[in-house]
């Protein structure tokens, strides 16, 4: 995704002068084709992201639209409050670029994962999430989104082949993406851990059971009436998202299925646990976390044996 | 004194009166940064309305001076008596620390640390849009413990924005006691000299030298002024009195503080 991210970058900014890229110093192999065609619209300003957030409220202040770019935890949970006080409070179009939603970062550890981005961010009015699945939709929703009012974070991931089956690079703002229609339960993913649900659909097919799955990338503001208008029609979702139970994609669904009275049980796929003390590749962290195919599907049907009634 | 002219007692007055009425507190600071505050719009700001897009820029970093800023914009008329008036009562846009929707307030401050950045942006916007125009960023010297504002002097001085100047309101105080007790900033000069500034060392209530160290020079990378200054100024009471970051005036002490000033209550 972060290829994409950064190939349609240099398509935009070559239409517009405003486009601006800073980094805190990441993005090795990545950054370079911005970087080689716009030396100076390129900044790297050294390991300080508390700087970077508020040096791009400047440039966003003077009529730039400055692309800050770390990794999750760095881009958004270390300089937080200048995101707050800076793009947020001023309504600015300062764009953050999260690279490694979820555990894209495996075997660095905690300090890399993201996976708590997406409740903090959703917690302020005026920002923009936009979560997508694979790198053709990471093309899609960046040419979609770049010039919109305010500011935007972007939580993209490091995987530039797998896409994820029927989403064929579909973004639209406030909309959800049906990739794999079904009659008996809803699965909503967010971020590059959907394949595992299109996965889990497929297993679950050969049980009898027809899931639907949507990818869920414009995240905040929730997509309430598309999401309502698919959550009506099933008896029981479940969402699969990298990210802890908190906050994220599953706190967002329930949010909407409670204020709207909408009779869909709910049953999350989600981090419930410290992932510390060990390492390991995302997929191992994505068994150990129960986000893998085969978990999706034991909990599909255990939602549907207790809860499928209602 | 007529509250109307333009001088910096008249600055002072509206300090004292405003913070009397809405009981408030940051009086020290706010009579602290008078002069620097009065000297940057009055002599120095090029700045022909709050909406020209080319004119300087100025940041407030230590927001929680404020009431001095919304002193001035109403000497320049940027602001109502009537809006002056409404500091800190409720619906007001003028509270205690500066929001952007004021015209007037190019940034909204009031978390320490954050201005210094803001103001870098700025600068090297002017210098990518080829434009004259200054950034002017005035800090607290204890703002000087937040780290960001050591990775904002990194930046600025690799960038060579030398068309940013910080002014740093060294009154030698915090929150809760005196610097050199809460965190020993000393030696401040040699820190930012390090840090790749250029540094000028003031006292911060002479206007004849805040206008001369402000005033663009030859400089090809950011400039500190260090102002030095006497928190409370004016008031002696209040002077160097760690109390007075946050206590409000009573009635006794409102009268004795603008009749020190040469005012009237």
């Amino acid at each position: 995704m972060r290829a994409a991210f950064i190939q349609t970058l240099v398509e935009l900014a070559t239409q517009d002068e405003r486009i601006l890229l800073l980094t805190a110093d990441l993005g090795y192999l990545a950054i370079e084709p911005f970087a080689d065609r716009f030396p100076d619209r390129f900044f790297n300003v050294g390991v300080a992201e508390d700087n970077m957030l508020g040096v791009a409220t400047g440039l966003a202040d003077s009529g730039f639209i400055p692309f800050v770019y770390s990794i999750v935890p760095f881009a958004v949970l270390r300089p937080f409050e200048f995101i707050r006080n800076g793009p947020i409070m001023h309504r600015l179009p300062v764009r953050i670029v999260g690279v490694g939603g979820g555990f894209e970062y495996g075997h660095n550890g905690l300090t890399h994962f993201g996976v708590e981005d997406v409740g903090v961010m959703r917690t302020q009015p005026g920002i923009r999430v936009v979560a997508p699945a694979d790198h053709e939709q990471t093309r899609t929703a960046l040419r979609r989104t770049w010039d919109v009012a305010g500011p935007v974070y972007y939580r993209i991931g490091k995987d530039d082949r797998t896409v994820v089956t029927g989403l064929a690079g579909q973004f639209e703002l406030d909309e959800v993406q049906t990739v794999r229609p079904g009659r008996d339960v809803v699965i909503a993913a967010m971020g590059s851990v959907a394949p595992e649900a299109v996965a889990a659909a497929e297993q679950l097919r050969e049980q009898g059971v027809d899931a639907e799955v949507i990818v869920v990338a414009s995240i905040h503001p929730a997509p309430e009436q598309s999401l309502l208008s698919v959550l009506r029609r099933f008896p029981v979702c479940v969402t699969v998202e990298a990210h802890y139970l908190s906050g994220g994609l599953g706190s967002l669904v329930a949010e909407v299925i409670a204020e709207a009275s909408v009779p869909c049980r709910l049953a999350r796929c989600a981090v419930r646990e410290l992932p510390i003390g060990v390492t390991g590749s995302q997929r191992f962290m994505h068994e150990r976390s129960g986000l893998d195919r085969a978990a999706i599907v034991r909990r599909t049907l255990e939602a549907l044996k207790t809860g499928g009634k209602a | 004194m007529n509250p109307n002219e333009l001088t910096v007692q008249s600055l002072r007055q509206i300090i004292l009166d405003q913070s009397f009425r809405a009981r408030v507190g940051h009086i020290g600071s706010a009579l602290c940064v008078a002069d620097l505050i009065h000297a940057l719009y009055h002599r120095v700001l090029r700045v022909s309305a709050p909406t020209d897009r080319d004119r300087d820029r100025f940041i407030l970093a230590k927001g929680h001076a404020a009431l001095a800023l919304y002193g001035v914009f109403y000497q320049k008329g940027w602001v109502t008596r009537e809006q002056l008036n409404s500091y800190c009562t409720d619906g007001s846009l003028l509270g205690v620390h500066p929001e952007r929707g004021l015209p007037g307030v190019d940034f909204a401050t009031g978390s320490l640390g954050q201005g210094l950045s803001i103001g870098a942006g700025a600068a090297l916007s002017a210098r990518l849009q080829k434009s004259a125009r200054r950034v002017y960023v005035l800090m607290s010297d204890a703002e000087c413990n937040e780290g960001a504002c050591w990775e904002a002097a990194m930046f600025a001085a690799h960038q060579r924005l030398s068309n940013l100047t910080a002014i740093v309101d060294v009154n030698g105080q915090q929150a809760l006691g005196y610097t050199r007790d809460v965190m020993d900033l000393q030696p401040m000069a040699d820190r930012w000299r390090a840090f790749g500034w250029s540094v000028a060392e003031i006292d911060g209530h002479d206007m004849t030298q805040i206008v001369a160290a402000v005033k663009p020079g030859s400089d090809r990378v950011p400039r500190v002024v260090l102002a030095r200054t006497t928190f409370g100024k004016g008031v002696s009471y209040m002077q160097n009195q760690i109390k007075w970051h946050y206590w409000p005036m009573s009635d006794d002490e409102y009268k004795q503080a603008v009749r020190e000033i040469g005012g009237q209550s």
